[in-house]
């Protein structure tokens, strides 16, 4: 029954004063936001929001969960976003929707009847200050996964060193989704090159341990399927030292300490190929 | 592993009696893969998954169903294959899932091979059946 | 009745070329199909061609691996040529590694390598 009677107030008190509180509404937020945003775009999105609660109130009452409220929430996490991309605090976000409350209060509190529902509609605000929270921190999470993978895409460089020689220097720590990255760009640089060396670099790979070990040796037992001789150059003496001392087996797979003595190894693999080739054809 | 029941409702349904019932559950597979949108490597390792554990299925199960569909969770996409067959089960499962264990003609690398080539691995054995699910997500 | 895959001989060598999916009656047939014709041609090499092949399942590697030591008892030597990268990672992960079997990057490396082999330089 209180209830009902906070909502039928409620709605009423704003459907009344619409023009009134959007106008002062929009004059605290804008003075938070000093100008960083022009006052007819915050008037669109503050009109906007404004009628969506009123009608979701009018329709489902003050609970910010139900599913009248989806389009109100659909709004605030588009307002959310588009304040994320332009470089608003999620603070100053939510204080957007908090500030409807300052607009309320002096013509809701004025009686006992008044003073619940401005506490219930603070309420309901505050659920809603809460959802623009959460949709900024989702926005940010992913901006930091999209740009996780430009710079894996980007921290792996595959060049052709050579005719028929292609190599890619590694920098920073390998883990298993950027080795599948590194893995597969290679091999398919293998393929479009019609190359049959590969060369990893590994200087600027600060440890190697069983994993990344492990990781090398699954990329050249696949290149060596594929038909292509893949070397290891660039392990520093503590490197070599950690690999042995973990006991890992590197098996057959060609090593050298330098980039240039592994582009020397492949180079004169090729030629010698290729002299063997001219013999064939005499 | 969730459960995605659910999307077993909307599954693509592979009988699979003969070896050429299992070339056909791999294009079932792939075409989803495809249409998921999964990397083309994820897509590779998917359906080897599905052959290897489709040749079993049919191997040592007699034949079962084969179940696919396209799953979402947190804002990726992915594959949900199943494979269900009525045989005898597998009596030691623990020493089935191991690296060359094999029971016969296999390599021994049909299921320890196939849990790798995924990110999602369930199974679940006894006398009315083997039951086997995956899920491969995109990147 | 299930499709064979055809093995064509040009000169010493065989050439299987794989161009669809392959069910597994189908790999066992070409098994005994290139160990007959290896006999009966007296051919000194065999390349088979995987390029068109999008998945290698632990089937069809080990029919790989098996062809070429069969192949190599009758005196003959197996070059597959043209895996695509991400077979290649697949089987890696699967924990296959085609120890035994020579490969090439495409069929005409393939056959240069053939050559080097009968020269007895590779």
């Amino acid at each position: 029954m209180a209830a009902e009677s906070s909502t039928h107030l409620l709605v009423e008190t704003l459907a009344a004063n619409r023009d009134t509180f959007l106008d002062q509404w929009i004059r605290v937020v804008g003075g938070d936001l000093q100008g960083r945003l022009s006052t007819a775009e915050l008037g669109r999105e503050l009109g906007e929001l404004y009628d969506s609660i009123l009608a979701a109130v009018t329709e489902g009452g003050l609970d910010g969960r139900a599913e009248q409220f989806d389009e109100a929430r659909s709004l605030l996490i588009e307002l959310s976003r588009s304040r994320a991309r332009q470089g608003f605090t999620p603070t100053e976000t939510a204080r957007s929707v908090f500030a409807l409350k300052e607009v309320l209060e002096p013509a809701l509190a004025t009686d006992e009847q008044g003073a619940r529902t401005y506490l219930q509609f603070a309420r309901l605000l505050d659920d809603l200050a809460l959802l623009t929270t959460e949709a900024y921190i989702r926005t940010r999470e992913e901006i930091i996964s999209s740009q996780a993978e430009q710079l894996l895409e980007l921290s792996t460089p595959v060049v052709k060193l050579w005719d028929g020689v292609v190599g890619v220097p590694l920098v920073g720590t390998l883990d298993s989704a950027r080795t599948q990255v590194v893995m597969e760009k290679l091999l398919q640089t293998l393929v479009d090159s019609d190359s049959t060396h590969a060369i990893i670099d590994i200087t600027g790979v600060p440890t190697v341990d069983t994993q990344v070990a492990q990781h090398l040796l699954k990329t050249v037992v696949a290149a060596r399927m594929m038909g292509a001789q893949c070397i290891i150059s660039g392990i520093r003496p503590q490197i070599a030292q950690t690999i042995v001392a973990l006991g890992i087996e590197f098996g057959d797979i060609p090593t050298n300490s330098s980039l240039a003595d592994a582009l020397r190894q492949a180079l004169t693999e090729i030629a010698r190929d290729a002299e063997d080739d001219v013999k064939g054809l005499l | 592993m969730k459960d995605y029941g659910t999307a077993v409702a909307t599954a693509e349904t592979v009988e699979v009696t003969t070896s050429s019932d299992v070339v056909n559950a791999r294009q079932v597979v792939r075409t989803l893969a495809q249409r998921g949108g999964l990397p083309l490597v994820h897509q590779t390792k998917l359906v080897t998954a599905a052959s290897e554990l489709g040749r079993n299925m049919l191997i040592y199960g007699g034949g079962g169903v084969v179940r696919a569909a396209l799953v979402a969770d947190s804002g990726r996409s992915g594959v949900y294959v199943e494979f269900r067959d009525q045989g005898p089960g597998i009596p030691d499962i623990e020493t089935a899932m191991q690296d060359g264990w094999t029971s016969g003609s296999g390599l021994g690398l049909g299921l320890s091979g196939a849990k790798r080539l995924v990110d999602e691995f369930d199974i679940a054995t006894g006398e009315g059946g083997t039951t086997v699910r995956i899920v491969k997500w995109g990147r | 009745m299930t499709d064979r895959v055809p093995v064509l001989k040009i000169g010493e060598i065989l050439l299987v070329s794989i161009q669809f999916d392959l069910e597994d009656q189908t790999v066992l047939d070409l098994q005994e199909d290139l160990s007959n014709r290896i006999v009966a041609t007296g051919a000194k090499g065999v390349v088979i061609d995987i390029s068109a092949l999008e998945i290698v399942d632990s089937f069809v590697g080990r029919m790989l691996a098996t062809n070429a030591s069969i192949s190599r008892i009758l005196g003959a030597e197996t070059i597959v040529v043209g895996m695509r990268p991400a077979v290649a990672m697949t089987l890696v992960e699967l924990g296959l590694s085609l120890n035994g079997v020579r490969t090439a990057m495409n069929l005409e490396r393939g056959l240069k390598l053939l050559r080097r082999l009968a020269a007895g330089r590779a």
